[in-house]
């Protein structure tokens, strides 16, 4: 575990939105192989700080270091290039399509020729093997993905980033509005990927328990800044949870 | 995942099955009326006058159906496809005179329409006008538009007979036009990633940006589609009835084909949409229309069926599909 490699780096990431400052010098690092979770309140900058780091939005100051190389991050499909991906909360599925079409979305295997025609049979044939390599199991990849439970939808979503040969996975609330056999088939996934290696993932969490299971170090966000890390071994959902009481009384006291 | 190993659905072979489905559906009812409509009047189907006149009914409105499918999809309408079916053979006619020869005339003709559909998608897209709202407003301009160049008064379409004949002169040529036009539209939206990213912007626009799709060329680009392909029927159909005339296709047109797609099982809301579906749609408004008409029912009436077919198959769609997935959970 000692001195994994970083694999990305933010340096004093600021994010403005007109006169709203969303995100306020934050620094992180993810090291090869790691799971970060991010912890926080709503508005405390998690969403957007994702949005950076997949190069949706770009900073308004700050340096984003891929690799040790720094790179400003121009858009999601050059982010993409970079080897990382993102599976949003709303998980960018399209209802109406099959699973092996969502696997694909924006990356479809076409047949090579002037037209451009989809290849759906090596899609089908590819999503299935992601799927059962990743161990998710769905009656059939031809399903619209509207036919499929919560988790599944998750699975998918996860799969498809998976599926990309991403080296960084960002997960926007993977656990959000899940009950807890499908929070943990996804729990399941996401270490069964830790596992396999090469891939290092980012977590927003709203749960400090399952951060704490899941991750392997914590951070902290308040109000756009990053106020806590540790490794989550050095730290309990009880010191946590004191950190954001605290930030509670301070932000009742000044009141008139 | 144990999730997974219940059996959420029958393990269906073929993708979009569900989509598959509101297709056969439609087909059914355009066989059963086949059948009534036969039954009831032998001269339905099987005399070559009818048949042809019933293509004839058929191919300009499954041809702006499968522009209107486009948009559709993406939550968006052409309103204005009847009033650019009507402006573009003007603008081909108007470029025969000036000396082109017919060919380029009617290529001329087809460009300004898209350039209609340019301007609709445009308003709609970069300054997010409702396209309810710019379409509305290119259906009175562009109208405005015709009813002047041409003076309210009709002409002939340019070019020999032989073109002319190709072109929707001949009986059945206009009814090949739009079964050609509509197995291109299916592959486009089936087949390519044109259609998939049409389907997927429609059905989670916030998803497919995040997924790196540009949803707004495709927006952009459909309502070209549409435009180009409402222009391109004026001009079949003005060879077909050998006029061009400012007062032909308009509104009417327009809602006809908006309804063969809703029929064919293309919601309003979008998300979804089928080719093949408005095109067995527009079927079934040109067999419910000659139909009645052999039979002896008035025009009016027929409003009123299409009316009543209209939610029929609107309410059957929301509700089939509805259960559907609760028969599948």
């Amino acid at each position: 575990m000692s001195e994994a490699s970083e694999v990305l780096r933010g340096e004093n990431i600021t994010k403005r939105f007109g006169a709203v400052t969303a995100l306020d010098g934050v620094t992180l690092t993810l090291k090869q192989g790691e799971i970060l979770g991010i912890l926080g309140d709503n508005g405390a900058g998690k969403s957007t700080l994702i949005k950076i780091l997949t190069g949706f939005h770009q900073q308004s100051s700050g340096q984003l270091f891929v690799d040790t190389q720094e790179t400003l991050f121009r858009s999601v499909d050059h982010a993409r290039s970079l080897g990382i991906e993102c599976v949003y909360q709303d998980l960018a599925l399209a209802n109406s399509l099959s699973i092996y079409h969502n696997m694909f979305l924006n990356r479809e295997i076409i047949y090579r020729g002037p037209l451009g025609l989809l290849n759906n049979r090596a899609m089908r044939k590819r999503a299935a093997e992601c799927l059962e390599e990743i161990g998710v199991q769905v009656p059939s990849v031809d399903l619209p993905v509207e036919q499929l439970s919560g988790g599944q939808r998750q699975a998918i979503a996860v799969a498809r980033a998976v599926n990309s040969n991403a080296k960084i996975l960002l997960l926007d609330e993977p656990l959000a509005a899940m009950g807890a056999r499908e929070a943990g088939l996804i729990i399941d996934l996401i270490l069964r990927l830790k596992e396999k290696g090469g891939l290092s993932i980012i977590m927003i969490m709203h749960n400090y328990a399952q951060t704490l299971d899941i991750a392997d170090r914590v951070m902290l966000m308040q109000r756009g800044r990053v106020t806590y890390e540790r490794d989550t071994a050095d730290t309990s959902v009880a010191e946590l949870m004191e950190i954001v009481r605290r930030e509670y009384r301070d932000m009742r006291a000044p009141s008139p | 995942m144990s999730a997974g190993a219940k059996p959420a659905a029958r393990p269906r072979r073929w993708p979009n099955a569900l989509g598959r489905s509101s297709e056969i559906r439609i087909l059914v009812v355009a066989l059963i009326l086949s059948a009534y409509f036969e039954m009831a009047n032998h001269d339905f189907l099987l005399t070559g006058a009818s048949l042809e006149n019933l293509s004839q009914f058929i191919a300009p409105v499954a041809i702006i159906a499968c522009g209107e499918i486009m948009l559709m999809i993406g939550g968006e309408i052409d309103l204005s496809a009847g009033m650019v079916f009507a402006f573009a053979p003007f603008i081909m006619h108007f470029a025969n005179e000036a000396g082109l020869p017919a060919g380029l005339a009617l290529l001329v003709g087809v460009l300004a329409a898209g350039l209609v559909g340019l301007i609709n998608g445009a308003v709609t897209v970069y300054l997010r006008i409702p396209s309810f709202v710019t379409t509305l407003g290119t259906l009175f301009f562009v109208n405005g538009v015709t009813l002047t160049i041409s003076r309210g008064t009709p002409v002939s379409p340019p070019g020999d007979a032989n073109f002319a004949a190709f072109m929707g002169s001949w009986g059945y040529s206009e009814i090949i036009w739009a079964v050609a036009i509509a197995g291109v539209m299916h592959i486009l939206l089936r087949h390519m990633r044109w259609g998939l990213h049409t389907i997927a912007a429609g059905a989670n626009p916030l998803g497919a940006s995040e997924a790196g799709i540009q949803i707004r060329h495709l927006k952009l680009g459909n309502f070209v589609i549409a435009a180009l392909l409402a222009g391109f029927t004026g001009i079949l159909e003005g060879f077909r009835i050998t006029s061009i005339d400012p007062l032909a296709g308009g509104n009417q047109m327009m809602f006809l084909a908006v309804a063969a797609a809703v029929i064919g099982g293309t919601p309003l809301a979008g998300g979804s949409g089928t080719i093949i579906g408005g095109l067995i749609g527009a079927a079934v408004l040109g067999i419910l229309n000659d139909g009645f008409t052999l039979i002896g029912i008035n025009a009016f009436t027929f409003n009123m069926i299409l009316g009543a077919a209209i939610l029929a198959a609107m309410i059957f769609n929301i509700h089939a599909v509805r259960l559907v997935r609760k028969g599948a959970r």
